[in-house]
Parts: structure tokens; sequence; C-alpha cells
């Protein structure tokens, strides 16, 4: 639901970024996004799409960069891959993970006119 | 556009003060409520024509975050303790909230920030036991976000040294995603919900660092399995403390409250550590 409020977020980004580096149209860009930053990326889409209009991004490409998600694991001192905070460690089977990486969130470069 | 922070009008309303010139709050009651609004700004560059790549690697939620930043340092400078309180609706926050009120008014100063959708029934009813109440109405907003908290925070100026309750909108997804300025989120889950909450809304259970389970006083009438809901919740969040309390009976609210009162001190111990070290370098300077 709060899809909406980060689609306006990125508008506010590209718009301050239009300012600072001197364009006026965003043609497309790229989103990383993680799979723990609590965000559904259909949702993003759709939201993107009807915040942008009437915009300097509207009509633009929006690219999801998946990013995968990283913790450390106390119990084997390793570092495992996860998709969910709930993810038990795949190898020992604890759940006393660390996450280190996968809830990023963020416009990672933009092609601009 | 607001001038002084760049917000835009729009659906969020706060009680209170009427913000800045040119901005549309307006006064609906006589306690404080504003209204603002979110919303993209419609600024239209004239650049360069020319086709190009722009590397910007910024985080999207960077803009709230300043604005908790400026909150966490105003909370800091006041001595407040701050809690965002975070649940989906009808867990009973705002019956714990009013009971711990009345248990806390009497040592300092406590107010509350109420967030919901519409209304102000909860801080109508926050104000009933005498503690200082701001209601934010988000309008179609899901959560609340640290611009409209600073605000807030604005109509409750006189408060120092005491407990800042921020009742967020009840909502287990949203919330999670944007710091509030806060120095924890407080997750309230009530028995009469599904033990499986946790794991269910993982990203709220993994933010907070407290989990109230409340309602326990209906435990026998219920099948909720509280062990299976503590691992739930200590799989998403390792270190989570976890307190089990009923507004209604009181079971737990001296663990809570003790909790409360552990933190509200060791942050002004830290305050006054600072103040100390600050007067020790002016001292250098006589």
């Amino acid at each position: 639901m709060h899809e909406m409020s980060i689609a306006e977020g990125v508008i506010q980004l590209l718009e301050e970024q239009a300012l600072a580096q001197q364009f006026s149209r965003v043609k497309k860009l790229w989103l990383e996004v993680g799979p723990l930053a609590s965000v559904d990326t259909a949702s993003l889409q759709f939201c993107f799409e009807a915040v942008s209009r009437h915009t300097l991004a509207e009509a633009a490409v929006l690219e999801i960069i998946e990013t995968p998600g990283l913790a450390w694991c106390l119990g084997c001192e390793t570092q495992v891959g996860i998709r969910q905070r709930f993810d038990a460690c795949p190898d020992c089977g604890s759940y006393q993970l660390q996450v280190i990486q996968g809830d990023e969130l963020r416009v990672k470069e933009l092609e601009v006119d | 556009m607001c001038s002084v922070c760049g917000c835009a009008e729009g659906e969020t309303r706060i009680e209170g003060v009427d913000h800045h010139q040119g901005h549309h709050h307006h006064h609906e009651h006589e306690q404080p409520h504003l209204h603002f609004g979110q919303g993209a700004a419609r600024a239209h560059v004239p650049g360069l024509t020319q086709q190009r790549m722009v590397q910007i690697e910024q985080d999207i939620l960077g803009k709230n975050d300043r604005y908790a930043q400026q909150n966490r340092e105003e909370f800091a400078r006041r001595s407040l303790f701050a809690l965002n309180l975070v649940s989906s609706p009808g867990s009973g926050k705002t019956s714990l909230l009013t009971r711990t009120l009345k248990e806390l008014k009497e040592r300092f100063p406590v107010a509350v920030i109420e967030g919901d959708q519409q209304t102000s029934n909860d801080a109508d009813r926050i104000r009933e036991t005498g503690a200082q109440a701001v209601q934010i109405n988000t309008g179609k907003g899901c959560h609340l976000d640290a611009h409209m908290v600073g605000h807030a925070l604005e109509q409750l100026d006189a408060l120092r040294g005491g407990v800042l309750f921020i009742e967020n909108v009840g909502n287990l997804v949203c919330p999670a995603a944007f710091d509030l300025g806060e120095a924890h989120k407080v997750a309230i889950l009530s028995v009469t919900e599904g033990e499986d909450k946790p794991i269910k809304y993982p990203d709220m259970f993994h933010a907070a660092d407290l989990l109230l389970l409340n309602k326990v006083d209906l435990l026998p009438h219920l099948n909720f399995d509280v062990e299976a809901c503590i691992d739930y919740a200590r799989r998403v969040k390792p270190d989570i403390q976890v307190i089990q309390v009923s507004a209604q009976t009181g079971e737990g609210m001296q663990e809570w409250l003790e909790w409360l009162l552990a933190g509200r001190s060791g942050l002004i111990h830290q305050r006054l550590q600072e103040l100390e070290q600050e007067a020790q370098a002016l001292q250098t300077l006589l």
C-alpha cells in the first residue's frame, strides 16, 4: 500500500536531480530493490505509472533490479542467502541470522534528455 | 508548496497549527490538528536536451530518513524518550496507552502523537487521561512519515524530559519502512490475532525492539500458542524483547513500565554525559 508514497518519493528525487543535474525528462530509470525492502515490485510499477503522469518522468520505463538478500549466520559464522526475514539458515536450520543486505531501495541510474 | 520544508498540500491533516502561510492547513478543532500533504512537486526544469545517463545511487526513503534524523536530534535536545507504537487495527494500542499514561503522568511529562486515517477519536480518548495529544489524520495515507511527526512535534513545544508515544496508523505493513526518529519501535500484538502474525508481517516485527503481547487475560478462552508466537517473533528478530500484558487487568503493566522507565533514564544519562562533555570543552576555552 505504501508503494504509492514510494513512487511519489521517486518522482521527488527525480525532480531534485533534474535541478541539480540539468535535465528535463527522464526516459528510463533503474531502481535497486531488495527482497527485504517491504516493497511489492508489481505494485510499485503500477503506482509509478500513475504518479508519473504530467511529470518529468511521464511514460518513463521503470526497470527494477532485484538485489539478493544476504545474512550472517551466527551459528555457522558464514554468509548465507535469504529471501525473507524469517528464513532459516540453509545450512544449519538456525534462525539466528543477521541481515547484511536485502533492504535496498534506491534509484541507481537514469537515462535522461 | 510550503517554502519552509517543501511539503505539498494534500490529504494529510494535523491538528492545531496553521503551519506556514500559503498552506491549506486549517483549524478543525480547538485541539491541535494539522493538515498537510504529500505528492510530487510539479517542477519542470529547462535543461540540456541531449540524451544521457545519470548515476544517482540515492535511497528513495532518503528524504524521510533526513526528516527522521531531524526529529531524532530534536528528541535528544529535549531529552524525550520517543516510541513508535505499531500494530494492526484493534490490537488494543489506545487502551494500553491510556492505562500507561495514567501511571506515568504524575511522574514526568507525557504526550501522544496519534496517527489515524480519519477522526480524532483516539486523541480525544488520550486527552481524557489529562495527557497532551496531537492527532494526525493521514487521509489516504497508510502510515506516518517523519515529516508529519516533525510538524506534530512543533505542537508539543513545551514537552521536555518525558516520554512521547507516537501511535502509528493501525497497519502491520507500511509503517515498518518509515523511520520517525524514535528510540524504539514497539509492536503490539493481541492474542485474539493469530500467533503467526510475526512471520506473516516479518518486516514490522523485524523493525521492532519490543513486542507487547496484549489482552493476555483472554488466553484461557483462546487457542493462542504464546510460545509459538514468541518463537516466530524471534525468527524475524532474534533479540526482540517480549512482555505479556493486559490493559484490562493490569497484568504485566509493571514490567512494561519498568522497561519504559529504564529506557527514559538511559536516554537522560546519555544526554547528561553529552552536556557534561560539552561543558568541559567550553571550560577549556576560558
